[in-house]
């Protein structure tokens, strides 16, 4: 168990990390790769206009980043039910 | 990141949904006969989706100063193969276009087309390749990695491809300098979790044959 356990600690060691590195280095914006390509279409074809904008948009950043989160809980919940039920299954009496 | 809202012209737009519909409509035919023909596929399913859901929603920083995320595609082909995987990354791309205004409506087939058709198809001849000659580990994660990061080469040439300024190649090279540079860190990250995830999955259930996912 310690040994498998190893692996897990040091992802999240290096996720701590990251985010502490970002943090420091401020010259950077930390921007989405999305809204930087926009910008180059905008540098490459000063006349395009986006012809159709998002039928709904979340009210605040607050908000989408809620929405975010809930879209990876959805998914870390269904990863650990499932996972759990084949390892429960293992331990069932037959 | 998937292409925004409004930021494919009208023509591409079309194009890359004629590209993709035929697939994510052949994934979702084959999910189901599936799951009817072996109800033991369904929880390897819902792992498999869920793991695109997770994964797809953590924007991270990265070397480049920008952030992006990753895909979470290389399960999913390698329990399932490219048409599966491409329904499930349609259902995700959906969800993120009209509750998260991430990606879009007009996009969502560019956007299938790379995350869910393109990069993953790329990471599934990786995993053909590379599963009988090396570790289960290695050749899943070989297949993740190279799934995210085809992912956004393809993203770079699908703008270049309708942005093409003086030169396509130079255009997708700048693209590629934003979202391909960005995603390589994340990529290998993405990688070494689908590798532990399905060490964890063997481990406790037999997984499908590759021979089993083509029929």
């Amino acid at each position: 168990m310690r040994r498998s356990r190893l692996p897990s600690a040091l992802f999240v060691l290096l996720i701590v990390l990251a985010v502490f590195w970002a943090t420091k280095a401020a010259a950077s914006e930390w921007a989405g790769t999305d809204e930087q390509a926009e910008e180059v279409i905008s540098e490459l074809n000063p006349d395009y206009e986006p012809w159709f904008s998002p039928v709904w948009e979340p009210p605040s950043g607050e908000i989408e980043s809620l929405l975010f989160s809930l879209q990876a809980a959805v998914g870390a919940f269904v990863l650990g039910y499932v996972i759990g039920r084949f390892k429960g299954k293992e331990h069932a009496p037959a | 990141m998937h292409i925004m809202e409004g930021f494919l012209p009208p023509g591409w737009c079309a194009f890359w949904y004629v590209f993709a519909l035929p697939v994510v409509a052949y994934g979702a035919y084959k999910a189901k006969k599936r799951v009817e023909g072996d109800p033991s596929a369904k929880p390897l399913l819902a792992v498999a989706a869920a793991f695109v859901f997770l994964l797809s929603a953590l924007k991270l920083p990265s070397v480049t100063g920008s952030c992006s995320h990753p895909t979470g595609t290389g399960v999913a082909v390698v329990l399932f193969g490219p048409s599966i995987t491409a329904f499930l990354s349609s259902i995700v791309l959906l969800f993120q276009a009209l509750l998260l205004a991430h990606g879009g409506i007009t996009t969502l087939g560019a956007n299938t087309a790379s995350m869910g058709i393109i990069g993953p198809l790329c990471g599934w001849l990786v995993y053909l390749a590379l599963k009988d000659r090396t570790r289960l580990e290695v050749s899943v994660f070989s297949a993740a990695a190279v799934a995210d990061l085809m992912t956004y080469v393809v993203t770079s040439f699908q703008l270049a491809l309708a942005f093409p300024g003086e030169s396509l190649l130079r255009t997708a090279a700048i693209f590629m300098g934003i979202f391909a540079v960005t995603q390589v860190p994340l990529a290998i990250a993405e990688g070494v979790l689908a590798a532990y995830l399905m060490r964890y999955l063997v481990k406790y259930v037999a997984l499908p044959t590759p021979r089993e996912v083509v029929a």
